[in-house]
């Protein structure tokens, strides 16, 4: 038993440090909303090795693991660094479970080329179809169809697609999901950037029309489902840096921001709440431990812990954005201050990959299906 | 991170496995909140057979019985004791929390005396700390015991919330020997033998109507010169050691309850349009979290354990967890199931438990007071029994309750 951090994830957490530090990635994020262009970390993220995280060393990446990726995430999210490995990750980690093709991985390992994860939902105990975001967030649509080598269909609010060389998803074979990938410079393929409430994720809306289509070949059964979960992971430990972040804060504002006299976090209504804080916070970061284990070693158990950090990351980044802005009083609420732009990305971010109501109802899945997972955990 | 065995590890689980596969027929068959005295006695026989086979103070320094192992083989029992679905000891406070405090605190007569006794549970102990007027603000404690001419101590006072008092053999007492100095100061810790003159045991029912609690009153009883633990004034002290054992009891044990996700959902899971009602699922997925993240919130601590590091107060979150995500739990079962489920045999208990419970332990406001000051470095409210002698505490409150 042994749940700590090994040196090498405690040197990949300060060299993410380091490397992000060097942006002030959190005034970018005000400049953003205003109108300005986000900082390109690209090179920042391929310098670190970043997007080869989770590709293996014989085809060129770092060959690290779930968990380590996961690392990486908080640290971005801990400074709201628009960093596009929420659509890398997942795209090249799927990609590196298939057969090939090997010199598009190899370039997408080396940051030479981008990829991007067109999320896709695997099915449960009650809806037996593989689905994608619709338009309007909460209606689920149909994945796209795989036809003669073509795909066509819709796919909506895809994580960091705007700009990336290759899209990865999941297409509908007559009835049987497949894993497939389309160059995004292929004609049929039509990608539109947008970006929704928080300036420093960028989106995007990609329509298939008789794309010309890789299937990738040579996946294990459950790989496509495991990048959804993948995603839903990277998504959660992203959470835990924001909430630490907001956290700190917090606390600091509560320790010199005095009224009647007294520091307003000598009274137990602030102090309860900012426990809250650290409540949900623990409970995130036990989970995210969780995720990245299971993600590494317990593949049976990454649908329920992954789920499970999703649903936890949501209450924790909601409730501590809430209070990052309520400690400091009308002035967290301002433009100029810093509070909005992690309320903004608590609001966006629960909404993504099928949102956490979502994941909450697949961790409810795993349990009353008794699946694997649910097995494990009951043993 | 690795969650797996080490060899030693594995080899120990396999032992400890083997030993219980070859004695259970001997362990008692419990349902819940039996505790009529037959039922005690079976579980005394069950504990004593657990400590010769050397599974009772696994933590325990091996010169005072125990097996000089570290938490980590502790965890191992317990699963192993789960997964057979055998009952555990009988006197989980005195072996997880009375015992080590004694080892800590006790002078060697009295690790001698009382240790080897309380393993084989040849004698239960009871944890004699809350009163009436103090739980929170457990030094407010209004307990005395009075230095007699001949050395010897008189206690006079009442006890609230102790379990197991109605067969103990021996309770740890925190009472206080010195009014004249502020609160914290005049405390000591006594050994008290329960059948004594002047102690009365009174059951305390609750909300369920089961009484799994007792009042204690102790009317001059005496006690021997020898009795205190750890120095006279050092009360405080020692009692932190206590409440320190029941934080690390409290967070690897939600778990021993049966608090857990795949059990609540196999309640939900018979019924087939609740199984696909969004809302159950909802709040099944939520709560189900929670429970999830508190199994792994252990483990982290059990990593801090093994590394030597004392559990720090955080690991009080996980309480006020536990309790409120078996408090959802019961909602959704009733809600689901309806009026049946809070029949004492189904899910009654457990409803019935948790409004106490949320006390218990530390009360959740306390707890939250704790963790603000000691994890966030929070100040503390301002307080007007600093430095007060305990005497003029009274006066000095009913003096801002007349303002």
């Amino acid at each position: 038993m042994n749940l700590a951090l090994s040196d090498e994830q405690v040197f990949l957490q300060e060299a993410a440090r380091t490397a992000l530090g060097r942006t002030d990635t959190i005034e970018a994020a005000r400049d953003a909303l205003d109108g300005g262009t986000l900082p390109d970390l690209w090179p920042v993220s391929r310098e670190a090795g970043w997007p080869g995280l989770l590709v293996c060393e014989d085809r060129g990446g770092a060959g690290l693991g779930v968990f380590d990726a996961m690392l990486v995430m908080t640290e971005l999210g801990r400074v709201l660094a628009p960093v596009a490995l929420l659509g890398h990750l997942p795209a090249t980690w799927l990609m590196d479970r298939a057969d090939g093709p090997i010199d598009l991985v190899g370039r997408l390992a080396e940051g030479e080329a981008r990829a991007a994860f067109m999320p896709a939902r695997p099915p449960d105990g009650i809806h037996d179809a593989w689905t994608v975001e619709g338009h309007r967030g909460s209606r689920r649509a149909a994945v796209p169809a795989l036809a003669g080598g073509t795909v066509s269909g819709a796919v909506h609010w895809v994580p960091d697609a705007a700009g990336a060389d290759v899209l990865v998803g999941v297409a509908d074979d007559a009835g049987t999901a497949r894993a497939v990938l389309v160059e995004a410079g292929d004609p049929g393929v039509a990608v539109e950037a947008v970006t929704r409430y928080d300036a420093t994720r960028p989106l995007g809306h990609v329509q298939l029309d008789g794309a010309r289509a890789t299937v990738l070949e040579g996946l294990a059964d459950d790989a496509p489902a495991g990048a959804w979960y993948l995603a839903q992971a990277l998504l959660a430990a992203e959470a835990q840096g924001s909430v630490e972040e907001a956290l700190q804060r917090s606390v600091e504002y509560a320790k010199e921001r005095f009224t009647f006299g007294r520091p307003i976090g000598s009274y137990q209504a602030v102090k309860h709440a900012l426990v809250e804080v650290l409540r949900r916070l623990e409970n995130l970061r036990s989970l995210v431990y969780y995720a990245g284990w299971a993600g590494d070693d317990k593949p049976d158990e990454f649908p329920l812990a992954a789920s499970a950090a999703r649903v936890a990351a949501g209450a924790a980044q909601d409730y501590a954005a809430r209070e990052l802005i309520s400690v400091h009083g009308g002035i967290g609420a301002t433009w100029e201050h810093d509070a909005p732009l992690f309320f903004r990305r608590a609001q966006l971010a629960r909404r993504l990959l099928g949102g956490d109501g979502d994941a909450a109802d697949r961790v409810a899945d795993e349990l009353l299906r008794g699946t694997a997972a649910a097995r494990a955990i009951a043993a | 991170m690795d969650l797996n065995d080490t060899p030693d590890q594995a080899a120990y689980r396999g032992r400890v496995r083997e030993w219980l596969e070859q004695h259970a027929a001997e362990a008692p068959t419990i349902t819940r909140d039996d505790i009529s005295p037959e039922v005690i006695s079976a579980r005394r026989t069950w504990q004593r057979r657990l400590a010769e086979g050397g599974l009772v103070g696994i933590t325990w320094p091996r010169e005072y019985g125990g097996q000089g192992l570290g938490p980590l083989e502790q965890v191992i029992f317990n699963q192993e004791l789960s997964r057979a679905k055998l009952p555990g000891i009988l006197d989980v406070i005195g072996i997880g929390m009375l015992g080590p405090t004694l080892i800590a605190h006790g002078s060697e007569e009295q690790k001698q005396r009382y240790l080897a006794p309380m393993l084989h549970a040849d004698e239960v102990w009871c944890q004699l700390f809350s009163e009436p007027a103090a739980g929170s603000d457990l030094a407010g404690i209004q307990s005395r015991a009075r230095r007699q001419d001949d050395r010897s101590w008189r206690v006079s006072g009442q006890k609230v919330w102790t379990t197991n008092a109605q067969f103990a053999s021996y309770g740890l007492m925190m009472t206080r020997t010195d009014a004249d100095v502020p609160k914290h100061k005049g405390l000591t810790v006594f050994v008290v033998p329960m059948d004594g003159e002047g102690v009365t045991i009174r059951p305390l029912r609750q909300i369920s109507g089961e009484a799994h609690f007792n009042e204690v009153f102790f009317d001059d009883v005496t006690l021997d010169a020898d009795a205190t633990v750890g120095a006279v004034g050092d009360g405080w002290k020692v009692g932190l050691t206590t409440l320190m054992y029941e934080r690390v009891a409290i967070g690897l044990g939600g778990e021993g309850f049966g608090w857990r996700a795949d059990r609540f959902a196999g309640a939900l899971a018979g019924d087939e349009a609740a199984k696909e009602d969004p809302e159950v699922r909802r709040r099944l997925g939520e709560l189900a979290t929670d429970l999830l993240a508190l199994r792994f919130t252990g483990y982290r601590q059990l990593t801090q354990l093994q590394k030597g590091q004392i559990p720090g107060p955080a690991g009080a979150l996980s309480k006020i967890t536990t309790i409120n995500a078996a408090i959802a739990a019961g909602e959704l079962i009733a809600d689901v199931l309806g009026p049946d489920a809070l029949e004492p045999d189904e899910w009654g208990g457990l409803v019935s438990d948790l409004p106490g419970l949320k006390s218990a332990g530390g009360t959740e406001e306390i707890l939250r007071n704790i963790v603000g000051e000691r994890v966030l470095g929070l100040a503390p409210e301002p307080r007007l029994d600093k430095g007060v002698p305990f005497s003029e505490l009274r006066a000095k409150e009913k003096e801002v309750a007349a303002r």
